[in-house]
């Protein structure tokens, strides 16, 4: 997915000059050094100083410009949290911050770098919209409509490859979730890397339990698609959510504050249980915290008990 | 040759020297902010008189002589641009702009209000001529290099401002922004630091003595200079000489007067966030009034 943010930021730029980058040390990684080559004059990093890399955005920003900054998800949010605060979402900046490197897949480099609270510490955030996409095509779309939407933007990105979940680059439009799958029984809600895997459980849970499950990809976590979360529980009466992140703030956090104040049903939420990473492989990762398709389904299967 | 023109509209000729009219008419601009400083902040009940007081006459100066910018037209393009970065000063920028006509002087009685545009802290949001809200220290002199960076790349010929306080410098992201501000050679950007030595809990070389500050900034590459800040001619001078700065960022270090105006508030800590009481503000008055 970054392979095709930092393509998709070169194009970008070819149309639009306003459009600058930014990195703090990381521009290979998170794939804003091509942008850089490209464009030298627009490209600025700031070495490890997060909190001036942030306070830099908001500045080119109050000049005209439009800012993408990337980092590491836990680099992105944690260090300047602050920052973002008050000289992105309270000025009301036109900042797009796109980190890579969200959630557990980070590997082998551990906790330290594993970010579970990313999309927790920017949802709490007024005036910020949060973005999560499900794979490569969808990632290209999401950039396209992060250029030209006005006001803070998170984006959250995992460090490797996903696998596809749009055959072509999709439309996309912020806040608008999309239904991949219809369901009676269940319906999952998932983001980013676990919208694949939300998929694969809905088709295993169909051959092994006859369960019809729905999936929805609900890549804009903020500001969150509310009808469709309605629509899915009245529907089916048991929703189960899933990401790459901590249970606590996230996606599934989001869908249960829909939930417990306007249909309260029963519903799981599937992440990591509030505890830090390890290293490791990103696929044994993903299946040593239950962000599989083993786990999704289990839990799919409870909820539709508990209806 | 020098030409008495307003200093709110295009670039003229301007003779290094203020002139006595100028001066006293400074004075004057000078003493009614200070009226209006502490009227607006007796009347919140709240705010930082201090580190208000301190910075009056570096104000005068940028907005009276040394920046290009419209009162009627906020957004102009080609303005200099000043950023506040110790914001809790708002009052003193607010006393400015209000009598420049950014907003009506009325708006004072209702500073830190609801319904009122002036917040406690400066906020772009709902004050015309506040370019970025600021309050939590240490992040005005990023967002500054940011702007900088910005009006380079437009090829807009504007200088951008940024009024540290000092116990911010104390903020390690300052000295990031120290860092890039050389390394991206922000000749276009001008510091002013509100040398008043004094922060809350304690004078600055009580609590984190910043000793030697020249030197520090000079070893990470700033151009740097001096001058009096309460003094309307030593500050010009300074402001013209940073102008001569090619290839660097250049930082002046204005040596200023906690709570400079009102002599039982001159130098003294605690007046870095009360504000005066009635009895206070009429004693205060009474001095400033009575003033040549």
């Amino acid at each position: 997915m970054r392979d095709a943010y930092g393509r998709t930021l070169v194009e970008l730029g070819e149309a639009n000059e306003d459009i600058v980058a930014l990195s703090a040390d990381l521009s290979e990684s998170t794939r804003v050094a091509e942008f850089g080559k490209r464009f030298p004059d627009r490209f600025f990093n700031l070495g490890v100083a997060e909190q001036d890399l942030i306070g830099t955005a908001s500045g080119l920003a109050l000049g005209g410009k439009i800012p993408f900054v990337s980092t590491f998800a836990i680099f992105a949010t944690g260090r300047p949290w602050e920052q973002i605060r008050q000289s992105v979402c309270l000025c009301n900046r036109n900042v797009k911050i796109v980190a890579t490197h969200g959630g557990i897949t980070v590997g082998e480099d551990g906790a330290s770098h594993q970010s579970l609270e990313d999309i927790a510490l920017m949802r709490v955030l007024p005036r910020m919209t949060v973005i999560v996409p499900a794979d490569a095509a969808e990632t290209a779309a999401a950039t396209r409509a992060v250029a030209s939407h006005v006001g803070p933007v998170y984006m959250r990105l995992p460090r490797g490859k996903s696998p596809a979940v749009f055959a072509k680059e999709p439309r996309f439009e912020i806040g608008k979730s999309t239904l991949l799958r219809g369901g009676r029984d269940a319906t999952v809600i998932a983001a980013g890397l676990m919208v694949h895997e939300a998929m694969e459980a809905a088709a295993l849970l169909e051959r092994e339990d006859g369960l019809q499950v729905g999936v929805i990809n609900m890549a804009t976590v903020k500001p969150i698609d509310v009808d469709a979360i309605l629509m899915a529980a009245s529907r089916c009466g048991a929703i189960v959510t899933a990401e790459e992140h901590s249970v606590i703030g996230g996606l599934g956090s989001a869908v249960a504050e829909v939930l417990g104040e306007n249909f309260p049903i029963p519903m799981k939420r599937i992440g990591v249980e509030d505890r830090f990473g390890i290293s490791g492989r990103p696929e044994e990762l993903l299946k040593h915290f239950g962000l599989w398709r083993d786990n999704i389904a289990r839990w799919v299967r409870d909820v539709v008990k508990r209806k | 040759m020098k030409a008495e023109v307003s200093p709110l509209t295009d670039k003229v000729e301007r003779s290094p020297r203020l002139t006595p009219q100028e001066v006293a008419r400074f004075r004057e601009i000078a003493r009614v902010a200070r009226v209006d400083i502490l009227t607006m902040l007796c009347g919140a009940g709240s705010g930082h008189t201090g580190g208000s007081l301190s910075i009056v006459e570096l104000l005068i100066v940028l907005f009276y002589k040394k920046m290009r910018h419209r009162p009627v037209q906020p957004d102009w393009p080609d303005r200099d641009k000043l950023i506040l970065s110790k914001g809790h000063a708002a009052p003193a920028l607010y006393a400015v702009l209000g009598r420049l006509g950014y907003f009506p002087a009325e708006e004072f009685c209702r500073l830190r209000k609801v319904g009122g545009i002036l917040q406690g802290h400066v906020d772009c949001l709902t004050t015309p001529g506040v370019e970025t809200s600021t309050g939590s220290l240490g992040q005005g002199l990023s967002q500054a290099n940011g702007l900088a960076l910005a009006e380079r790349l437009s090829g807009r010929p504007t200088k951008v401002y940024v009024i540290l306080g000092d116990g911010e410098v104390e903020a390690g992201q300052i000295w990031e922004a120290a860092m890039t501000a050389h390394h991206y050679r922000l000749d276009n950007l001008c510091a002013l630091l509100d040398w008043n030595n004094y922060q809350i809990d304690g004078s600055v070389d009580f609590v984190k003595s910043l000793s030697p500050l020249n030197e520090k900034w000079a070893s990470f590459g700033w151009h740097v200079l001096k001058c009096d800040g309460h003094d309307f001619q030593s500050i010009y001078s300074a402001l013209l000489e940073a102008d001569e700065v090619k290839g660097k960022p250049t930082i002046i270090i204005a040596r200023t007067i906690k709570g400079k105006g009102v002599s039982f508030m001159e130098h003294r800590v605690e007046w870095h966030g009360i504000a005066p009481n009635a009895e206070e503000l009429e004693r205060a008055l009474a001095e400033l009034r009575g003033g040549a």
